[in-house]
């Protein structure tokens, strides 16, 4: 291997820059959440102690935050099913050209790129006008999926892209029906981005804010919740909830990337069967 | 069958048309709608008048407004497009071994799975008035007095919406780079090309489609946002999404709809400009 050029250098402390700019604040207030019950939002630390995550699970001064994280929960797994499914569906449907077929795809990108204002305003005035009530799991939900749909959507164009189809051909010569095919061949092999789907819905669900403020109705959702601490909360409990939300997105990251590896894993060590006669 | 076709297309997507029926097409067009309506203090009511766009477009405050939105989706594209493009590259064609490769871009990516509100909180103790820089900056001795800039300020703006942003820039860029046939760079540097030549007449044209899908995701998330600029500019700045929020907790729907309209219809056009030069679809 030849030697690293000067650029090398020059580029990966950029990069190391960058990643510490990325990183830097969440450790801080990882830092920070552990002030003393005296401390202040800012360093120095007045002492080390768990009083902040303490008050987080005792008093409920800071509003109902486990009732939104229970909410939060919820909301992404059901975003998240959902995505899965209606992404899947719809990314095997564009495979082929069908009438209205660009008209859609357009409109997803519109979602994709609509402020999300705008949804929040136009599903809170439309629920407001046919005298319905606002609510996380309907409203916000519907809110939610223009989000996480189009993401989904490009995904799933980016799997198919690359899927090679005489897999399919071969199931078909074999004489498996349509829905065989699908079943057997085409999902497990792309299981993997499946995963990738999921998180996507899980996590953009749990953290969305613009789309669900006026579209949960009178129970919050944890960043609504969150961002109303902003305003009130003077004291480093607003970190320790940020601390620990964080840790739980990082723990569910960790969950699916562990999935796509082990998926991933089994799959290798399964090997081809090819010409095994099976 | 060519019938068929077309139909088992359709019940396939129905699903996802559906949603955006309901959850997009809907509220876009009750957007319009009620872009026209009238307003008393505590309701609205149905009507067909163009007061909210005379208002909209008589007052001085929406073109600064607008104007200042732009500023800020400029000069945030042009940082998080030089900021991506150097990691984007240095990950692309400076490390070697496809693991550290997939690690380091998993580690650029993974702050996108966490929540833009807590991103935004953490910059709290780095650029309050006694936070870490001030601090760091003033027993350095380069400053005498804390800076009142840091925080709540235009800095802080673009500052937080670099910190958001710029791994949308890096995820498409790295991908249009990744896909770049490597026989092209040799070929550069047989033919005499110094390492600056192959970047800017090979691989920066090769990239251009994965910089202009980066470049949607950021101007549609800068000209649509109206949270980071209210938290990070302690309601101090306004951009087009603020007037949208601040008429709506004031309950002038309409008002806020009229606005809604007119930056949905900015977003658009910018959008069907830069999707001229790219074709997404062929691109993931």
């Amino acid at each position: 291997m030849d030697r690293r050029p000067r650029s090398f250098y020059v580029l990966a402390a950029f990069f190391t820059v960058f990643v510490l700019f990325l990183y830097g604040p969440i450790f801080t207030i990882g830092i920070l959440s552990f002030q003393g019950p005296k401390g202040g939002l800012t360093f120095p630390m007045n002492g080390v102690s768990t009083h902040w995550f303490r008050d987080l699970f005792e008093q409920q001064a800071v509003g109902d935050i486990w009732g939104a994280f229970r909410r939060s929960a919820g909301l992404g797994l059901m975003v998240m099913v959902t995505t899965v499914v209606v992404s899947v569906m719809a990314g095997l449907a564009f495979r082929k050209r069908f009438r209205g077929s660009g008209l859609l795809f357009y409109a997803a990108i519109t979602s994709l790129v609509i402020p999300s204002i705008l949804v929040s305003l136009g599903v809170g005035l439309i629920f407001n006008q046919l005298g319905l009530k606002v609510h996380w799991a309907t409203s916000g939900f519907g809110s939610q999926l223009t989000w996480t749909l189009p993401f989904g959507l490009l995904i799933m164009f980016a799997v198919f892209n690359r899927f090679d189809k005489s897999y399919e051909e071969a199931a078909r010569d074999q004489g498996a029906s349509s829905w065989q095919t699908i079943r057997y061949v085409v999902l497990p092999i792309i299981a993997p981005s499946l995963i990738g789907v999921g998180l996507f819905g899980f996590t953009l669900s749990y953290d969305e804010f613009a789309r669900t403020l006026l579209t949960a109705g009178s129970y919050n959702t944890l960043p609504l919740e969150i961002f109303g601490m902003t305003t009130n909360v003077t004291t480093p409990v607003i970190y320790a909830l940020g601390t620990l939300t964080t840790a739980f997105s990082l723990l569910i990251i960790a969950a699916f990337l562990l999935a796509v590896w082990v998926l991933g894993k089994r799959r290798a060590r399964a090997g081809s069967d090819a010409g095994k006669g099976v | 069958m060519l019938k068929n076709r077309h139909l088992l297309g359709w019940l396939q997507a129905s699903p996802l048309a559906l949603v955006l029926l309901a959850f997009l097409l809907a509220p876009i067009v009750m957007i319009v709608i009620v872009s026209f309506w009238g307003a008393t203090e505590f309701s609205i009511y149905p009507a067909f008048q163009f007061d909210n766009y005379e208002f909209l477009f008589g007052s001085p405050v929406t073109y600064r407004v607008f104007g200042a939105t732009f500023k800020y989706a400029f000069i945030t594209w042009a940082l998080t497009l030089s900021i991506g493009f150097t990691v984007a590259y240095f990950l692309a064609f400076h490390v070697r071994s496809q693991t550290m490769q997939i690690a380091l871009f998993l580690l650029c990516t993974i702050p996108f799975w966490t929540s833009n509100i807590i991103r935004m909180i953490s910059w709290i103790p780095f650029l309050g008035r006694n936070g870490i820089a001030n601090q760091t900056l003033i027993s350095w001795g380069l400053i005498d007095e804390p800076l009142e800039w840091l925080l709540y300020s235009d800095f802080s703006v673009i500052l937080a919406f670099v910190h958001l942003y710029t791994l949308f820039m890096v995820v498409p860029i790295f991908n249009t780079m990744m896909r770049i046939d490597r026989a092209l760079l040799e070929a550069a540097r047989d033919n005499g090309a110094s390492g600056l030549q192959t970047l800017r007449h090979v691989i920066l044209p090769l990239t251009k489609p994965g910089i202009m899908i980066g470049t949607i995701f950021v101007v549609t998330l800068v000209m649509g946002d109206f949270i980071t600029v209210r938290f990070m500019s302690g309601s101090q700045r306004a951009n087009v999404g603020r007037l949208i929020s601040n008429d709506i907790a004031l309950l002038q729907y309409p008002s806020a709809a009229a606005t809604a309209v007119v930056l949905l219809a900015t977003v658009l056009i910018m959008i069907a400009v830069m999707l001229r030069f790219v074709n997404i679809r062929k691109e993931l």
